[in-house]
């Protein structure tokens, strides 16, 4: 039997803001910002919100479309994010007693920039695959930060989902993966800093680009497949343009990318957006339908996964948590007051 | 503060999972656990069993908080709800994510997992349960 | 067991009091009282004082050492016992020092209870409210004492029970009893539409349904019935003190609009005085927020359920309605809520309407009074029927 998704859960927080709001408090034309970033929108946290509230509302939805799943089998959860609350104190350990989880497992926070879910995603393929553990759980959560007036402010949003990895009821087969990694400098936070810092266009060419298509190539040569054999492909989004280009550079239609692009409607989740996009692919996806997916964290690699839909997503109860499309059917738009009140970058009194 | 700590850890069931008790004698549903019925007394004791109480219900009454310092004080104006869940155990929390001018008695919410306060910006995050329009 | 009467009574003005300390407050109401009742002090058995929070508002634990010995007790190694009970210290300290006498462990105490708020900042006074909640399952979950009145007043006006405005005019009767009593923090006239428009605490309730912070001492003396003409002339006969406890959360209760408690201990104190909530006169109601006045109405069946505050909108609570009157000081509302002192402050306005010292509000002919305190939501509650002799 193979290993796979047995299960996935996904949330964004309900509260938007668009690029022409935060454009106006900075003097920038935010709606032709917006429009060269193809982003329409972004999610924005809520101030109870956390990396470790997503992340467990992702996995709780996870587990409510696995009711047969006893949360005990679960031998490992990693939570990939690179807003984690706390510098020292997992993320993980607090997802794992959320969903009933704890104690018999294991559980650790991975670092990854962007690619940080996907890396999780990779470890449970392999404690699963060696038989090691029965279930793991692979999140990608972020409440990413963009410094006030940087460009990254347009983007950055909030977001994550959780995969429930195993080799029982397996919904989606991956059928490899693999990883392309080299030190490439191209956006960091260093410790104890509050906002990220980003090489400019050098986080184009030779670090994005280079790393998503050389994982690419990789995997397409090593399933002998071509851009033409998948239904959908899904590549890290920081924005709708990245993913657009590299697309069109590997070959793949915009149909293809479509369905997995949803950071034009919620902006950049960074560890949470390859999961994201995967997850709105999977909330449509019918057996045999094969998917391509490429992440992409800086500093930098990329994470690539040959994935197939089986039959047992027939039966699967993706009704249990609701979709994507529903939870992004109604959210609440903020200006940049409240918006500046709920990244706490209005100066409070001190308690 | 450590203090702080352990007196928050020791209700995480409770806390994150919504877990209380059930009698094992009449059946009546706590939360939070109790060590014993205070109707079965000394029948109860010992079978007090551990009930996960549903994260459903529906709004009984609310109101909106105007004025919060410390962690609330970005939350604010907040609401708060109670709310009488689908076991029929009356629960209160806060009530998140919703428009404030549309919060109805009888509106159905489900609980989930949010921050509920800090000890400062050094100190543990209390997380908890609040409750969401669940529509 | 005895029969117990209150022979003397005095409080301090209610208020901001800046230039007053906790001590300070204890002596003046103490020496008050005693003075009342025409009492040197030797003849003092026992100190019982109500106190909530000296521990966070100033800082200060064992304040009953501290009140022995600034009022002169220590020196004669008098017993002096602090009491705690949220919003119902004070109501509970006067039901022990009722006990006491009645039981002949003691024959003269002293009943005080005062709280110090103002040493403190406004939030951090209104975090100390909030914990006579349950402090983990609704402080800690960001609850605080308005917004559990408001959502009782909320459902209670959704079940048709009141109105928003019935409940505002509770606010109205208080102040305007304010009016005349020297003592009160609140000297003014309030209109309901003032209360609906003001500022919003916990929606629908405004910054006027509730009542105020506040410092102040209030003292009452205690001594066998069969033994107070002995002292003096102005007197009356404590004819119940009743207590009731009830769950710490109000979420764990089986009834959400109502008070067990209050509906327990009243009649319990009916019972025990012998009488009917038809005889009451006069009533002091705990309107720590509006909503609590209409409720006790109801609960110490002084009105049906559903009537008590159109009572409250039609006047019918005056001190001059021929009605039973309420709140005759101000209450909690336009007197002051020192929170510990306001169970010993309604004794003391029980005991000057039955014994005519009233004043600008006096009640005419009051035979009965009750006084109801409240702890928490409800979780304790004291209600206490003094008789006119």
């Amino acid at each position: 039997m193979n290993t796979g998704i047995v299960s996935y859960g996904a949330y964004v927080p309900r509260y938007r803001i668009k690029p022409d709001e935060i454009g106006r408090v900075w003097g920038v034309d935010g709606a032709a910002m917006g429009k060269g970033l193809m982003i329409s929108q972004k999610s924005v946290p809520s101030p109870d919100e956390d990396t470790v509230t997503i992340a467990v509302a992702a996995a709780r939805d996870m587990m409510d479309r696995v009711p047969g799943v006893d949360p005990k089998d679960v031998g490992a959860v990693y939570v990939g994010s690179e807003s984690h609350p706390y510098a020292v104190k997992p993320t993980s350990s607090i997802v794992a007693e959320a969903i009933g989880a704890t104690p018999a497992m294991t559980a650790a926070d991975l670092e990854f920039a962007c690619k940080a879910g996907t890396a999780g995603l990779q470890a449970c393929l392999g404690l699963v695959g060696s038989g090691m553990i029965r279930y793991g759980v692979a999140i990608g959560a972020d409440t990413s930060q963009g410094a006030p007036g940087d460009a990254l402010e347009y983007s950055a949003a909030a977001g994550g989902a959780a995969y429930l990895i195993g080799k029982e009821g397996v919904i989606a087969e991956i059928n490899k993966t693999l990883s392309f990694t080299t030190d490439t400098p191209d956006f960091w936070r260093r410790e104890g800093m509050m906002y990220p810092v980003h090489g400019g266009r050098f986080s184009g060419q030779p670090a994005y680009f280079r790393h998503i298509t050389s994982a690419a190539k990789m995997m397409l040569e090593a399933m002998g497949t071509k851009p033409e054999d998948y239904n959908h492909a899904v590549f890290h989004q920081p924005n709708g343009k990245f993913p657009t280009r590299v697309a069109k550079q590997l070959g793949f239609a915009p149909e293809q990318i479509s369905r997995g692009l949803l950071t034009p409607q919620i902006g950049n989740c960074y560890s949470g957006a390859v999961p994201l996009g995967l997850a709105h692919v999977l909330d449509a996806a019918q057996p045999g339908e094969r998917i391509f997916v490429v992440s992409y964290g800086s500093g930098a690699g990329s994470d690539a996964f040959d994935i197939t839909v089986t039959d047992a997503m027939k039966d699967y109860r993706r009704g249990n948590a609701p979709m994507l499309d529903s939870l992004l059917a109604d959210p609440l738009y903020i200006d940049y007051a409240i918006y500046a009140k709920y990244k706490d970058i209005i100066k409070m009194p001190e308690e | 503060m450590a203090m702080v700590v352990a007196r928050e850890w020791r209700e995480i069931p409770g806390r994150y999972n919504l877990i209380g008790t059930k009698c094992g004698c009449c059946g009546r549903i706590f939360f939070p656990s109790r060590a014993f019925c205070p109707d079965c007394r000394r029948a109860s004791i010992g079978k007090m069993e551990e009930f996960p109480l549903n994260r459903r219900g529906r709004i009984y009454s609310y109101t909106v908080i105007h004025g919060s310092e410390g962690f609330n004080a970005r939350m604010t104006p907040y609401a708060v709800a109670m709310v009488l869940n689908d076991d029929g155990v009356m629960l209160e929390a806060q009530l998140v994510d919703v428009d404030l001018s549309k919060i109805e008695i009888g509106m159905r919410v489900r609980a989930v997992l949010r921050k509920l306060d800090e000890d400062g910006d050094a100190g543990v995050i209390h997380y908890g349960f609040k409750f969401v329009p669940d529509e | 067991m005895r029969e117990v009467a209150v022979i003397g009574a005095g409080s301090t003005k209610f208020g901001e009091l800046w230039d007053k300390s906790f001590r300070a407050l204890g002596i003046e109401a103490g020496a008050k009282a005693l003075s009342d009742a025409n009492l040197g002090g030797r003849e003092v058995d026992a100190l019982y004082i109500g106190n909530m929070s000296a521990g966070r508002f100033i800082n200060q634990q064992h304040i009953d050492a501290l009140i022995a010995d600034y009022t002169g007790f220590a020196n004669k190694h008098v017993p002096a016992t602090r009491i705690e009970a949220g919003g119902a210290s004070g109501g509970v300290a006067f039901r022990q020092g009722v006990m006491a006498v009645a039981s002949g462990m003691h024959d003269v105490v002293v009943v005080g209870a005062a709280e110090k708020e103002t040493d403190m900042d406004d939030s951090s006074i209104s975090e100390v409210l909030s914990a006579t909640a349950d402090a983990e399952w609704e402080a800690g979950m960001g609850l605080t004492m308005p917004s559990l009145y408001a959502m009782l007043g909320r459902r209670m006006v959704h079940e048709g029970l009141c109105t928003r405005e019935e409940i505002a005019a509770c606010a109205v009767n208080s102040h305007h009893h304010g009016t005349k009593n020297p003592d009160a923090q609140f000297r003014s006239e309030i209109t309901v539409d003032t209360i609906l428009k003001a500022e919003p605490v916990a929606e629908p309730l405004t910054v006027f349904d509730g009542a105020p912070i506040s410092d102040g001492a209030c003292a009452v003396i205690l001594c066998p019935l069969d033994k107070a003409k002995e002292y003096t002339d102005t007197y009356a006969k404590v004819s119940a003190a009743e207590q009731a406890s009830d769950t710490l959360a109000m979420f764990q209760r089986r009834s959400s609009i109502t008070f067990e408690a209050t509906k327990v201990a009243a009649r319990r104190a009916y019972e025990t005085a012998g009488i009917n909530p038809s005889d009451i006169d006069v009533a002091e109601v705990h309107d720590e927020q509006t909503v609590g006045g209409i409720m006790a109405l109801q609960d110490l069946g002084l009105y049906p359920v559903g009537k008590a505050g159109r009572a409250f909108l039609d006047g019918d609570t005056y001190f001059d309605a021929g009605r039973i009157a309420v709140n005759t000081d101000g209450g909690l509302k336009a007197k002051g809520y020192p929170i510990g002192a306001t169970g010993v402050s309604q004794i003391v306005e029980i005991f000057k309407q039955l014994t005519n010292q009233a004043e600008d509000r006096q009640v005419k002919d009051a035979r009965y009074g009750l006084a109801q305190s409240v702890g928490g939501t409800g979780s304790a509650v004291t209600v206490s029927i003094l008789e006119a002799i």
